[in-house]
Formats: structure tokens, C-alpha cells, sequence
């Protein structure tokens, strides 16, 4: 079948849902919905359509990006806009399905947001965040069903493809690299480069990898992206498979994404029968098939050459760079390895041309970035902002600020490899140059917001205790200079720091960076060197006063009730106790923590109702006075 | 032979006819072994290494590396207490903690009545939802200590229920 004919299909039936008179339910299944309830939201609607007759389609779709109002459920009746529902339990699903469809009300109450801008409902693109977003790769997320690949086709997936296949390879080759694309895995290699030593090289065979290993704790793009719209990134390997002179490509996707995984190997299977996979291709000569590799869990292995010995069956360690990957890779031949967002981009940049692409991003870093918005921020989820966006725009202006009004303290970047940025910072452009400059990368596209709660010295130890688990063990440096700098942190947290470990922290973390093979070691340390550099007097407090200025640190911190402030009667914090510990003083009749039991779980302060406000940490901890 | 090393035996053979002898298979070999079988017993390392020809320590090196990968029998029920950066700064230890207190073992071990094996997981990208566990495959959303005992509680519950019906 030509792919016209095959477009052609695709659009009618896509056409023939939302034109026709029957309504249509869209429940976001992707992880985080899923996390939140969704699969039973899903449940009760098919339950309701059932019960009350309804003549509806259902179907799942993706991650809109909206995580904080999970599960989002969006409900169409001809007459009406396609309305977003957010924070939908099973009992209100049933209640809106019934309202709108039975009754022609739309339950304004529980609107979220409506997809097209209408008379009646605000609609996303009335969001003051959405001057700010440009959504080029996140565009299908919660819109399409990605296990359907008509649904894909008909909102122009795999036409970049057929297009891509009139062309000679070496053009594509010189469009992307025209387009100045980067790698958007962290580095931001430029793709295009990658490419032409690998198609230059007379090795055969070549091979193509997706590198989906998104082992950054703290972001969640990639996953969005193979959950949510899984075709554009098979798309994007298959035209840079062509242009490369590639026969086979893998997806490398860790195995603690089970629905990625699942969604990618259905659409493969899917992509095989439309003949955009497998032997010659939309009737080309050209042949190419993709395999699935599951990652086991091994964070270095987002490091190509680590990533590479993977799949050859090794442990995941990386090796000295060059012989480059694009000359000598996974089994020893010319291997190109680019990150899911990067690949998913080259279908955009081979349908609008690279001048289009050109337009947005800074004079450096060309294009839209992705971030996963997650700790104390108020919308988390997903944001896709052009390049040169600055930081106090994505997480006040689309992020929404912090949460419960509490002050802005930093924001980490760039998971274990990156750094916090603080105040001082929030006007930096985001793009790859400038976030070097701070101390921060761009990293995979995590950004973890904290505030005055969170102790950066700890939040540092975490990192470094990450990272010197996750570290391979081949470099010594690597290996044991992690263990050296996580002690020292641990201590400083316990209140045993002396000043001068600061200068040996600083000291090792130079140390480390120089004597490391892979980006793992090399940008370890850069947590720690961007707290040091930012928050030093933190690091004094903890050493000097034994004080945890965040009141985090929980060898430095004691749970205190205060008598004047306590309710008396209230029973709050005396039933939420996980551990028994606190009891009413009978002769003052107060609630009293026993700092013995106490295993600072901070159940009781969440418990102890806002009007009373009693439960306060301390810290030092010695300082809880004696008779209470 | 037990019955049980029978079935072992039996599993594994099942999974090395589908799959090919190269090295590159050993991961997915490994993997679907630790699907069917719930972990690694070192009598099936030494038989995939026969399988795919090489030594005995290349399997054991790849099994002990990956983080994927257990050596003893997981419990009926298995925790994961992620511990990504967004849990961690919404108190995933605390959470971690909680679950070590009620189970009264360590991360990497299972309980002695083999009903729970807990352990962590780097992140399982639910970071909008932290703190999160996954038990049984579920992800379970802003689970701190209270929830942690709820979600017990509710085990303990079946069990009881699944005693009186028996």
C-alpha cells in the first residue's frame, strides 16, 4: 500500500471519531495517571457506559503534562469542546460522564481545561502558561492512542518518513546538521556531527541506538515520550537509520518502565505491518528493523559506551573514548547513539526544514527543551519551553511557584550530574552553555524545585550516595573518591564535620573529575561543588552549631510540642504516632514526645491541625527543654 | 530432585529454547528467567552460562552488576521504595524507614515468613506523585508512614479474609 493511501485511511477513521455524533472519553493511562488512580477511573467509566446504555468511544491516550491534576480525564460531546477534567476519582467519572452526556451539563466545577479555545470554557491556551510553552514533541501526548498507529498517521506521523526516503541519505545527513540539533540527553553533542563520521565510515554493518535509559532520578521525559507517543521516536530512528546507512537499530528502555516498554513493543509490532519498519520500507530499497533491549537498572549505563556493553551481554562499564562511538561501537562497528528526544526531533526537522527549526532556542541551543517540573512546585508534570526560556519563567510563570507558599531556596538541575542553582540564578537562560557556566548542566531535563525545608547539604549527600553506588568501579577515583566525599558528607549531616573537610571536599571533587573515564565520574561532584559554592554557610551551620538550618537533617533535628500551643484535648498527633511515642502528661495535661521512641517521622506535624500549630522540629536537638 | 528445583529445571529449559546461544542474549536471558522464576538461583547461572558457552563468572559478574537482578527468592509480596530526588526531598527515607520499622528487615531482604521482600528502585518516574512505593507492581502515590500501615493493614486483611474462606 502507498503511504498516501495509507495516510488517507488513517485521517478518515481519525476524522470520523470527532466528527461523528457519538461522544469520546479520553483517560490519560500513562504512568503518573496510573499512579493516581486512573486504570480504576477507567474501569468505572466503562462500567458507567455500560449501565446506562451510552453509545460512546473510550479510549486511552497519554501524559498531557498536567501530573499534578492525575487522573485527567477528557470527555467530547458533539456541541460541546472537548473538556479536561482534572483530579477524577471513579464515583465523580461516573457523575460527569452522566451529567454531559445525559444531561448536557458540563459540571463547570471540576474543569480543568478545555483542548480548543471556544466560547464556553477556558481552554489550555488561555493557561497564562502557555506563553510560554511551544509544544513540538510533547504535541500528541494525551491526545493520541499510542497503542493505535492510525492515530499517529493521521496527525502527520511517519509523512517525514515517506518524504525522508525521496531524499539522498547525505541530504538528511546535512539538513540535521544544518539545524545545529543537539543531543538532548544532557551533553548536547551535536547530532548532526555523529551522524557524518558514521556514515563516512566505510565499516560495515552500522548500527543505530535509542538510548531511553533515563536513570536521572528526578525526570521522567523520556518516559513520557515512549508511554505517550511512542511512533515518533520508532520515526526518527527509522529515517536516521536511512540516513546513516544503518540495517539494525535498538531501543535501549530501562525495565523499571514496564508500560514503556510495553507501548514501544506494540508499536513496533504495529510499524512492522504498515511496512515503515522491517523489509523495504514503504516500498524503498531500504530495510531496517529496530529490537528492544530492557535496561536492568544500572545508571551508568545512560553513558554510551557503558550502554553499549550492555547489550553485548557485559556489565555495564564504560571505556576510554576515542576510538569513538560513531567509528568503533557495539561490536566494534560504526554506531550512532542519541537520546529518545533528540531522535523523536528529526521527524519535525525533515517535515518543516531546518530553518524552521533555527527560529526558536538561543544563538547556541537551538529548538524547545523538555523538563520534568517535580518537588516543591506547584503544577509538576511536564513542560516543553523553547530554549533561552530562563528559569524564574518555567517554574513561576508555568510551574506555578512553590508550593504552599513557602520561600524558593534552589533548583536542581541535571539529576546527580548537575547542580542546585539558587536565587541568585532564577534569570539564567536555560540552554546547554549557560547552565555549564553555573556549575549545572542540562542533564536529561529533571528539575527538582526546593525550599526553606530542604537542607542542601543533605540534598548533596543524596546525590553523592547515589552516584557512588551507581559508580561502575573501574576508575579508582571514581570508585573510591565517591566513598571518601560521602563519608565526609555523612558526617557533616550527623553534626561530626570539621571545617577543613570542606577543603578535602573540595579538594577530592577536582580529584574525581579529572581522574574519571565516563560523565558518571566526571560530573559526579558537581552537587556538591555548586552547594559549597552557593550555600557554604549551610555547610559552617552544620559543622560549627551542630544546626540543621532546614530543620532536615535527622540526627540534628527533635520533635517538640509546644505546651501553650497545644490543644489539650485534641488526640491528633497521639493516634497518628507510628511508634507509640508521644502520651498526654497527665498532671499538665499536654502531649509529650518521648525523644527516646521518637523516630522523627514527621507524622505528628502533619496531624496536628493548622489552627493549633503545636508540633515544631528544633535543632540543635539539644535544644527540647528538659521538663518537656 | 524436590519438586521444586524439578520446576526450576523445567522453567529454565523453557526459556533457553526460545532464545538463541550468542552472549549478546544473556541480559534478556537473565531477564526472563527472573520473571518466570522471581530470582537468580546459581544452579541456572551455571546452566545459561553452559547454554551460551562462557564462563561461569561472566554470569555471575552480570547478575551481581545490574541492579535488576536478586540471588535469593523474593516474597510473596515485593516492595520498592523509590528513592528519586523528588521522592527523597517529600521524605522517601522516611517512607523507607517506615516500611523497614513495620517489616522489621533491610532493604535487599525478605521477610521471614516470606510475605514481603523489600527493597529501593532509583526512580520509577513518578516524580509528580513522590513519595512513592510500588508494591506489587502498583505504584502507590504520597505513600508516607500513615499510608505505609494502611497499606499493610489492607494485606493483612486478605490474609485473614483468605483463611476464613478457606
Amino acid at each position: 500500500m502507498k503511504f498516501e493511501e495509507i495516510k488517507r485511511q488513517a485521517q478518515s477513521r481519525w476524522q470520523a471519531i470527532w466528527n461523528d455524533q457519538t461522544p469520546v472519553i479520553l483517560v490519560g493511562t500513562a504512568t503518573c495517571g496510573r499512579a493516581a488512580g486512573a486504570l480504576e477511573v477507567l474501569q468505572a467509566i466503562k462500567a458507567t457506559a455500560q449501565k446506562q446504555n451510552l453509545n460512546c468511544l473510550i479510549y486511552e491516550v497519554g501524559c498531557m503534562g498536567h501530573c499534578y491534576a492525575e487522573p485527567l480525564v477528557t470527555l467530547r460531546k458533539p456541541g460541546f469542546p472537548s473538556i479536561c477534567y482534572g483530579h477524577v476519582s471513579p464515583v465523580l467519572a461516573e457523575n460527569l460522564l452522566t451529567n454531559l452526556i445525559l444531561n448536557d451539563d458540563p459540571s463547570l466545577e471540576f474543569v480543568l481545561g478545555a483542548l480548543e479555545e471556544n466560547d464556553l470554557i477556558p481552554s489550555f491556551s488561555d493557561f497564562p502558561r502557555s506563553k510560554y510553552e511551544k509544544r513540538i514533541l510533547l504535541r500528541n501526548c494525551g491526545r493520541i492512542n499510542p497503542e493505535e498507529i492510525e492515530h499517529y498517521v493521521a496527525n502527520g506521523g511517519y509523512e517525514s518518513l515517506s518524504k525522508a526516503l525521496q531524499m539522498k541519505p547525505v541530504e538528511i545527513v546535512s539538513e540535521v546538521k544544518r539545524s545545529k540539533l543537539r543531543g538532548l540527553g544532557g551533553a548536547g553533542f551535536p547530532a548532526g556531527e555523529k551522524w557524518e563520521v558514521c556514515r563516512r565510515s566505510e565499516e560495515e554493518p552500522k548500527y543505530l541506538i535509542c538510548n531511553g535509559d533515563e536513570g536521572d532520578p528526578g525526570a521522567f521525559m523520556d518516559r513520557a515520550i515512549l508511554e505517550s507517543d511512542p511512533h515518533s521516536v520508532i520515526e526518527g530512528m527509522v529515517i536516521a537509520g536511512y540516513a546513516i546507512g544503518a540495517r539494525h537499530g535498538y531501543i535501549y528502555v530501562r525495565a523499571e518502565y514496564p508500560l514503556a516498554v510495553q507501548r514501544v513493543q506494540n508499536a513496533l509490532i504495529q510499524a512492522e505491518k504498515f511496512k515503515f519498519l522491517g523489509e523495504n520500507i514503504l516500498g524503498s530499497d531500504f530495510s531496517f528493523d529496530i529490537k528492544l533491549f530492557q535496561g536492568s537498572g544500572a545508571f551508568v549505563c545512560g553513558e554510551a559506551t557503558a550502554l553499549i556493553a550492555s547489550i553485548e551481554g557485559k556489565p555495564g562499564m564504560a571505556r576510554h573514548r576515542p576510538p569513538r562511538v560513531a567509528v568503533q561501537g557495539l561490536f566494534g562497528k560504526p554506531t550512532v547513539l542519541n537520546n529518545v528526544k533528540t531522535l523523536a526531533y528529526v521527524p519535525h526537522i525533515i517535515k518543516n526544514g531546518a530553518d524552521w527549526f533555527l527560529q526558536t532556542g538561543t544563538e547556541r541551543s537551538k529548538g524547545t527543551a523538555v523538563f520534568a517540573l517535580a518537588g516543591k512546585v506547584v503544577n509538576t508534570g511536564l513542560v516543553e519551553v523553547p530554549m533561552g526560556t530562563t528559569l524564574r519563567q518555567l517554574i513561576f510563570q508555568v510551574g506555578g511557584g512553590v508550593i504552599k507558599g513557602k520561600r524558593f531556596k534552589a533548583v536542581q538541575i541535571g539529576g546527580p550530574s548537575g547542580g542546585c542553582l539558587p536565587q541568585s540564578a532564577l534569570n539564567l537562560p536555560i540552554d546547554f552553555d549557560s547552565l555549564q557556566e553555573s556549575g549545572a548542566m542540562m542533564g536529561s531535563g529533571g528539575m527538582v524545585v526546593l525550599d526553606e525545608d530542604d537542607c542542601m547539604v543533605e540534598v548533596a549527600r543524596y546525590f553523592l550516595d547515589f552516584t557512588q553506588k551507581e559508580s561502575c568501579g573501574k576508575c579508582t577515583l571514581c570508585r573510591l573518591g565517591t566513598k571518601q566525599m560521602l563519608d565526609i558528607l555523612e558526617d557533616i549531616t550527623k553534626g561530626r564535620g570539621k571545617m577543613e573537610d570542606l577543603e578535602t571536599l573540595e579538594e577530592l571533587a577536582e580529584d574525581i573529575k579529572q581522574g574519571s573515564l565516563c560523565g558518571l565520574g566526571r560530573t559526579a561532584p558537581n552537587p556538591v561543588l555548586t552547594t559549597l559554592r552557593y550555600f557554604r554557610e549551610e555547610y559552617e551551620a552544620h559543622i560549627k552549631e551542630g544546626r540543621c538550618p532546614a530543620l532536615m537533617c535527622q540526627t540534628l533535628i527533635a520533635y517538640y510540642i509546644l505546651p501553650d500551643k497545644c490543644a489539650r484535648g485534641c488526640d491528633a498527633c497521639v493516634g497518628t504516632c507510628t511508634v507509640e511515642a508521644i502520651s498526654t502528661d497527665k498532671k499538665r495535661r499536654i502531649k509529650v514526645i518521648d525523644q527516646e521512641k521518637c523516630v522523627k517521622c514527621n507524622t505528628c506535624l502533619v496531624a496536628c491541625p493548622p489552627q493549633y500549630d503545636a508540633v515544631i522540629r528544633l535543632s540543635p536537638s539539644n535544644k527540647v527543654p528538659k521538663a518537656g | 530432585m524436590s519438586t521444586e528445583e524439578a520446576e526450576i529445571k523445567e522453567k529454565t529449559r523453557a526459556v533457553l529454547e526460545g532464545v538463541g546461544s550468542k552472549r549478546e542474549n544473556l541480559i534478556p536471558i537473565l531477564q526472563k528467567i527472573q520473571e518466570e522464576l522471581g530470582y537468580l538461583p546459581p544452579h541456572v547461572m551455571i546452566e545459561v552460562a553452559r547454554f551460551l558457552n562462557i564462563s561461569e563468572i561472566d554470569v555471575y559478574s552480570v547478575a551481581t552488576f545490574y541492579n535488576q537482578f536478586r540471588l535469593t527468592p523474593p516474597g510473596k509480596h515485593s516492595i520498592r521504595v523509590c528513592m528519586g530526588t523528588a521522592c527523597h526531598v517529600k521524605g522517601g527515607h522516611i517512607t523507607l524507614a517506615a516500611w523497614q520499622r513495620r517489616l522489621k528487615i533491610r532493604p535487599g531482604e525478605t521477610s521471614p515468613d516470606r510475605e514481603f521482600d523489600l527493597d529501593t528502585v532509583a526512580c520509577v518516574g513518578c516524580c509528580a506523585m513522590a513519595p512513592v512505593s510500588v508494591v506489587d507492581k502498583k505504584v502507590e502515590a504520597k505513600a508516607d508512614p500513615t499510608r505505609v500501615d494502611g497499606i499493610l493493614l489492607s494485606y493483612q486483611l486478605q490474609k485473614e479474609e483468605e483463611k476464613e474462606n478457606n
